[in-house]
């Protein structure tokens, strides 16, 4: 027991880890806030694109969508980390990461948001096209808000997701909470910065988990 | 070397690919073991906790909310490096691929319980009633009556959940699996060439591919009408 105490709830490793932890925890908010809404801009875009009719604009825009959810995004990540520079490429760490952040993100949020579009029922925008609104005024006030209603729980377990993707990050040395934790470790030889991580990351995305678990209850119940 | 030989050179090498294509091919029969022991043991827990919550003992079902709301709110990857790196600490000595193993099963337990028990909620009560009425204890009720419908229910946000979880293998990597991006980067390594870069990445594509193409028939197929 005092072996786990020692290795896991060490005090005074705690007290001096902590610095370099909250700035790591400071670049992942950071991380979280930039990739969320690029990735729900790109999506976004990639879902109405795809709701065209000419099949030449939708399956090559399902076709890029399938490959960025099928390409696992840590390897996506070092692909454009390490690969690409070969090619005479080189983004750096943080470009790497933007890069293959919008890829995998963009791609998930335009399947939730084309969903959430085929939800909506074709008479709608019919009837607002009658009653003489333009198409871009279709999109914004009557078939985007009731798709975005139709898959909010998956629009929020989405984002949950990817502020648990940054995590990844820190393979390619982003200096991102997992990242400094693992530093502190391998300096420290002890897993309590590690741990100081895990409770970290737990409770920023606790409240989003409970919230989904309420919306998520409510949707499947719903279905019946 | 004009840009495009440079580029085939670089990542379409013949001599490379061919010198560490078994490499690959090993690492991703290893990510289909790791993927299937991971879907099987997630999956079956999964199952067990939302069962166990179904029996409605409190302290049981707060127990249970609360492992779930953690494997929820871990990232995979600070779980891997917790269980492998930490582990060995408390006595427990577990491999890259039994921590990777451990840490995607747990993840993919928690949201497989959630799946399940939304299920389980969205059967009327009238089944539960009816079954017990006919004289079925708990248990027949709910392995007869309620499971096959709550399943049902739970196959579509379940299916994308399991191939989104089961490409997490990929992190085993970091805790040094040779799975598909663990033998592509030493082959990378050694070879000074990106192209067993390349291979990993179509072995993933030849792997995942059906998979999320299947997922969208399934989650269409399965839909509850509204």
């Amino acid at each position: 027991m005092n072996n786990f105490i020692e290795a896991f709830l060490n005090v005074e490793i705690a007290v001096a880890a902590s610095p370099i932890l909250w700035m790591g925890l400071v670049q992942t908010v950071l991380l979280a806030l930039m990739t969320v809404p690029l990735g729900m801009i790109a999506g976004l875009i990639l879902a109405v694109l795809s709701a065209q009719e000419s099949r030449w604009v939708r399956w090559p825009l399902i076709g890029f969508v399938d490959f960025f959810r099928a390409i696992p995004p840590l390897v996506l990540l070092i692909f454009l980390y390490a690969g690409l520079p070969f090619a005479g490429l080189d983004l750096g760490a943080w470009g790497a990461v933007a890069l293959g952040f919008l890829l995998n993100t963009g791609a998930y949020y335009a399947e939730i948001l084309r969903a959430g579009i085929e939800s909506v029922p074709k008479g709608q925008s019919e009837a607002a096209r009658a009653l003489g609104l333009r198409r871009w005024q279709v999109w914004i006030f009557i078939v985007l808000p009731q798709a975005v209603r139709n898959v909010l729980p998956d629009l929020v377990s989405n984002t949950l997701e990817v502020v648990k993707l940054t995590s990844i990050a820190s393979v390619v040395a982003v200096p991102e909470l997992l990242f400094q934790a693992r530093q502190a470790q391998s300096v420290t030889y002890n897993a309590t910065p590690i741990l100081m991580a895990a409770l970290a990351y737990f409770i920023l995305l606790w409240p989003c988990v409970r919230l989904l678990s309420r919306l998520e209850n409510r949707q499947i119940a719903g279905r019946r | 070397m004009t840009g495009w030989d440079g580029f085939v050179f670089s990542f379409f090498n013949a001599r490379v690919a061919a010198d560490y294509a078994p490499k690959i091919v090993e690492g991703l029969l290893l990510t289909i073991w790791l993927a299937l022991l991971v879907v099987l043991s997630g999956l079956a827990l999964g199952l067990l906790l939302a069962v166990v919550r179904a029996a409605g003992i409190r302290v049981l079902n707060w127990a249970i909310i609360f492992t779930v709301d953690v494997f929820r709110a871990l990232p995979p990857l600070v779980l891997i490096v917790l269980i492998y790196f930490g582990l060995p600490a408390a006595g427990l000595d577990l491999s890259g691929f039994g921590a990777t193993w451990l840490a995607l099963t747990l993840v993919l337990m928690a949201f497989a319980e959630e799946i399940f028990w939304a299920g389980i909620c969205a059967v009327p009560r009238g089944q539960w009633e009816a079954g017990r009425a006919l004289g079925l204890r708990f248990l027949p009720t709910l392995r007869r009556i309620v499971l096959p419908q709550a399943i049902r229910i739970a196959v579509p946000p379940l299916t994308n959940r399991t191939i989104a979880i089961t490409k997490g293998t990929a992190l085993g990597s970091v805790v040094a699996v040779s799975e598909i991006l663990g033998a592509a980067q030493s082959g990378m390594s050694f070879s000074g060439n990106p192209t067993p870069l390349t291979l990993g990445a179509i072995a993933y594509l030849i792997l995942f591919l059906p998979v999320v193409i299947a997922g969208r028939w399934v989650e269409t197929r399965f839909r509850w009408k509204r």
